[in-house]
């Protein structure tokens, strides 16, 4: 019979083969989908997939909405992998682009290089005050993180409607909500000059990189995950709780508000009230999908973008509504997690009689752990806090 | 101020405050178990467009609800059987809910603009609606609303007094404890969430049968967040919920009421202050080791298998 | 040629492939950008209803192509550029927020004539094209301020922008002129579209003694508002008298066929030029639909004779002498605004007791 075991290690080679068996079964039910709408999936599959990838152009394009997702990803991966639930990126991002846009509305033509810098260290100084709020109030409180980015989001977003509808207003703009377009001084290099993509798509790639790094191979990383996974190890070895919290919720705000601050003196050039579609909360699943790896995520946030851009193109080429392009990607989403069931446990054929054998030895280890569960509890709570 | 203005805002309040109500109040008995659904806009949505379609259709408003609370469950089941049954990570599955629930939502819907029904309407309790200012305001409401109320009490009720309410909390504080003692933790989860499901179709359904009786996209504005935001609010108590419920109602048209009466305030600096609020009521429950100890559920979003521990 | 241009634009691209069917195809491509979704039954409605009409027009002349739900952020110049890349020949781009990066795609292909709606900047290939909605809401404002009865108009606004602030005004001298006595209570909600607010703000309105509501949102959910509590309502964007049968006073629609019609003969007559169009009653671009049977009938006429009035051009609202609220001369005695000067009027007439939010 079949039966379904915990693996004790999970596997290497799943974690590699989950997303394709997933990518398999979401074309296997977005094919009928499909078909049921009348579109050839080849053709749907060619406009999801291979278009955003078609011409420079639209690798570009493919880059400028992968940048943020990518920032803000390789952020709360660190934040996941020490177990800290941050939501917030969306706010740090929103709020970075703000404080960048009030200095990149002082720049003239002739504004020098330092005011592009400044610019930028302004979105990344305000992303990561954003986040510091949080990180505090956990740390003195044990205020929960996952709620309380959650409400900051939202701050931030009527933060920037304030500043985009009254102070940082285009004088001349007729009261639209809009400031001015910002001097071409003051906005980052371009790629190419067929494109919109800037250097901070290569930012944020070196900066994944750099951040696997320090995640595998350094003793930061090695305490970073020794306590995301077990709390009371690193405690016990000694490590610094708060310097870890303080550490990874710090780099994610950074990141988050260098991805507001790089939309605004970069593809938008403005400041807007839309300055993101929801890449803050985009993020958290392309870092998941990109098993919170940084070389994964990479991947991840490459293939979330084309996704975005399959769901324009679609309606261009095939007249499909936006409304299946998020059944779309609703139904790959919930193959992909559902997939990564196969990492951590494994299915067997088993004989009867072993099973049974097996269950009995699994029922007398639980009976163990619970009992020790029960002596470490009131420790752990204390300790844990609100998450 | 004059006394029936108070009272016409109060009742618009309690309007307001109705589908965060009914949202929240399955958010909260969620993640009492230790479940975080994120999912509860993608699962409004659903009930909304469920809830008004059934109306339209069979012309009749109580089968409406019912398919609305189905609709809700089918994607609360979705939800179980990926966070629960195959341990994905609760966040990152609920956000999908809610990409998956909208884009459903508005495909499944898009016969249904711009169609017209008869919503639900306010019916006066004999005598009881007579009472001078509070009569109008608890009893001169429609059927949801009166739901509402009941659903509340009931809810408080078997939680805090009944077997089913210690097995709830005991799974959301440790559930490794809770398997131990033989109650099967997945199942429990599993009815909670499905709970969550009923209520969030059953608030889409009163935002598409009551509160604006049309069937339109994206109908529901982002309500699903502002109720986890409640739930916290709250501090995981129902009837703080109700009271909290009503306040948020009060504080999204508090700027509405001024701009009419004339003063003048900025609207986004005044949409902040429900949340602020939230994060300072946090700091204060959280700040109090023992308030902290009773309120927020020990294992919230945190999966739970009994072999792997 | 268009070919010779389309194969320009896409030469260096392999999507070509893909889009090998249109290549033999002869008619003029035509695109729309919508900011929200076709069933919104109210501005993006409105602009699909006229691409379907002027798709019926032309026939197989024309092939159109809409892209739906596009945010106003770094996405619009990408969908805005794929569209031109696609072979594309005329692109209509509709919401304010869309102006940025339409003057930048227009920059990229020359050939591409775009058609910006609410916008102010223009270039060689692109046009804007704005409604003269202050047209309808001065007939709003006569229906509004004869049926009142407690001389207090109800209006609730979007954005503090120039359309809207104008329109404000219009409502207030339309009413002002058969009711001396009127008020006007405004609500910001801060969106073009969100039902439940617009709801919250009628009922808000309605408790304070509004008894007519003038929405300058796009669902109908104001009017549902108004009809559960028999206060009147006038619909706006679309026909929205089914959403109340009882309560709806008359809509003001917004009618994009005959500019849409007119733009896509012009590119095909090679005779577009760039240009600042305001179309309104004269064009029949914005009409006034469904005046509900059972208003008095005095009332009815009242609409019908001033909507005449307005069409014929015998009457502008914004006629001097004009003073601001704050007593301040703004239009001098027989001086009519220019559409310039209306697309920059930031000041509300002497009467109305508010302040434009900064």
């Amino acid at each position: 019979m079949l039966s379904v075991q915990p693996r004790i290690e999970s596997s290497k080679k799943m974690a590699w083969f989950s997303p394709i068996i997933a990518i398999v079964l979401t074309m296997l039910v977005s094919s009928l989908m499909f078909l049921a709408l009348g579109v050839s999936p080849t053709k749907a599959f060619e406009v999801f997939i291979l278009q955003p990838v078609s011409d420079t152009y639209n690798i570009g394009e493919l880059m400028v909405k992968a940048g943020p997702l990518l920032l803000c990803a390789t952020g709360l991966a660190l934040c996941y992998r020490a177990n800290i639930w941050n939501i917030g990126a969306e706010g740090q991002l929103l709020v970075g682009a703000v404080a960048s846009s009030a200095v990149a509305i002082q720049a003239t033509q002739n504004s020098g290089f330092g005011v592009l810098l400044l610019a930028l260290a302004a979105g990344i100084v305000a992303g990561m005050l954003w986040a510091a709020i949080p990180t505090f109030l956990y740390r003195l409180f044990h205020t929960n993180i996952i709620l309380s980015t959650i409400m900051l989001n939202y701050i931030g977003l009527y933060t920037l409607l304030w500043a985009v509808h009254g102070p940082l207003a285009d004088p001349d703009g007729f009261g639209f909500p809009e400031s001015i377009i910002f001097a071409d001084s003051v906005l980052l290099p371009l790629l190419s000059d067929n494109g919109r993509a800037t250097i901070s798509i290569v930012v944020a790639v070196g900066l994944a990189l750099l951040s696997g790094l320090a995640l595998y191979k350094t003793l930061p990383g090695f305490k970073l995950r020794v306590y995301g996974e077990d709390q009371a190890a690193a405690r016990y070895a000694g490590f610094n709780s708060g310097k870890i919290v303080w550490g990874v919720m710090l780099f994610a705000g950074a990141l988050a508000g260098f991805a507001g601050a790089s939309e605004v003196i970069g593809p938008i050039g403005q400041l807007i009230p839309s300055v993101s579609p929801g890449y803050g909360y985009a993020a958290i699943i392309v870092a998941y999908l990109g098993r919170l790896n940084p070389i994964g995520i990479i991947l991840s946030s490459l293939f979330m973008g084309s996704l975005y851009m399959g769901s324009d193109l679609a309606q261009i080429e095939l007249g499909l509504p936006t409304a299946i392009t998020g059944l779309f990607q609703g139904i790959l989403l919930f193959f992909l997690l559902a997939c990564d069931y196969l990492i951590f446990y494994q299915i067997k054929v088993v004989p009867r009689e072993t099973e049974k054998r097996r269950q009995e030895t699994l029922l007398q280890m639980k009976r163990d752990a619970n009992d020790m569960n029960e002596v470490t509890s009131e420790d752990t709570k204390a300790q844990q806090g609100a998450l | 101020m004059d006394i029936l203005l108070l009272q016409q805002i109060m009742i618009a309040a309690l309007k307001t405050g109705t589908p965060l109500l009914l949202i929240a109040l399955g958010e909260l008995v969620c993640e009492k178990t230790g479940v975080l659904n994120l999912g509860q806009e993608g699962m409004m949505l659903m009930g909304a467009m469920a809830g008004f379609a059934g109306a339209l259709y069979t012309g009749n408003l109580f089968l409406g609800v019912t398919l609305a609370i189905l609709a809700g469950m089918a994607m609360s089941l979705l939800f179980g059987a990926l966070s629960l049954n195959l341990n994905t990570n609760q966040v990152a599955t609920g956000l999908a809910l809610t990409i998956f629930g909208t884009g459903l939502s508005s495909f499944l819907g898009g016969d249904l603009v711009g169609s017209t029904i008869d919503g639900f309407k306010p019916i006066a309790i004999p005598l009881l609606s007579d009472i001078p200012f509070i009569g109008p305001l608890l009893f001169k409401q429609d059927l949801l609303v009166y739901l509402s109320f009941v659903l509340v009490a009931a809810s408080w009720w078997v939680m805090h007094k009944t077997r089913v309410g210690l097995t709830v909390r005991a799974v959301g504080e440790n559930p490794y404890s809770a398997n131990a003692l033989g109650i099967k933790v997945i199942r429990v989860r599993f009815l909670a969430t499905l709970f969550g499901g009923a209520m969030a179709g059953l608030a889409g359904s009163y935002m598409s049968l009551a509160y604006t009786p049309m069937w339109m996209e994206n109908m529901t504005a982002g309500r699903g967040w502002i109720a986890l935001a409640l739930v916290v609010f709250a501090s995981w108590r129902i009837a703080y919920l109700a009271l909290g419920a009503y306040l948020f109602g009060f504080a999204s048209i508090l700027h509405l009421v001024m701009q009419g009466l004339g003063v003048d305030i900025s609207p986004n600096l005044l949409a902040m202050t429900p949340y602020i609020a939230t994060i300072v009521v946090m700091v204060a429950i959280s700040s109090n080791a023992l308030a902290q100890k009773l309120s927020t559920p020990m294992s919230l979003a945190k999966p739970f298998d009994p072999k792997v521990h | 040629m268009k070919i010779n241009k389309w194969m320009a634009a896409t030469a260096f691209t392999v999507s070509s492939l893909f889009a090998a069917t249109s290549f033999a195809a002869d008619p003029l491509k035509v695109g729309f950008v919508y900011v929200g979704p076709v069933g919104d039954h109210g501005w993006s409605y409105e602009h699909d209803q006229g691409r379907l009409e002027m798709q019926e027009h032309f026939g197989d002349k024309v092939e159109t192509t809409f892209v739906e739900n596009v945010p106003e952020g770094a996405d619009a110049e990408r969908v805005i550029t794929q569209l031109a890349k696609s072979g594309h020949d005329l692109i209509f781009t509709t919401s304010f927020g869309f102006m940025n990066p339409t003057l930048k795609a227009a920059k990229r292909f020359p050939n591409v004539t775009f058609e910006h709606a609410t916008g102010y900047k223009r270039s060689k290939n692109v046009s804007t094209y704005v409604l003269r909605t202050y047209e309808g809401r001065y007939v709003s404002g006569v229906a509004a301020g004869m049926a009142t009865k407690t001389n207090t108009i109800g209006y609730i606004a979007s954005f503090p922008i120039p359309e809207v602030i104008r329109d404000i005004n219009s409502v207030y001298l339309g009413a002002k002129s058969v009711n001396p006595d009127v008020k006007i209570k405004i609500v910001w909600v801060n969106t073009w579209y969100d039902p439940g607010k617009e709801s919250d703000a009628a009922n808000a309105l309605m408790d304070q003694g509004v008894d007519i509501v003038i929405q300058h949102t796009d669902s109908p959910a104001p009017l549902i508002a108004a009809e559960k509590r028999g206060i009147m309502g006038i619909g706006q964007a679309s026909d929205m008298s089914h959403f109340a049968p009882k309560s709806h006073m008359f809509s003001v629609r917004d009618v994009w066929a005959p500019h849409y019609i007119r733009t896509v003969q012009e590119v095909m007559d090679k005779s577009w030029a760039p240009e600042d169009y305001w179309g309104g009653f004269a064009d029949d671009i914005l009409q006034i639909v469904s005046i509900n049977p059972d208003l008095p009938a005095d009332i009815q006429s009242a609409i019908t004779s001033t909507h005449s009035k307005i069409k014929s051009g015998e009457f502008h609202p914004f006629t001097g002498p004009m003073l601001d609220n704050t007593g301040k001369e703004v239009i001098a005695a027989g001086y009519t605004l220019t559409d310039a000067e209306l697309a920059a009027v930031n000041w509300y007439v002497e009467g109305i007791d508010a302040s434009i939010p900064k």
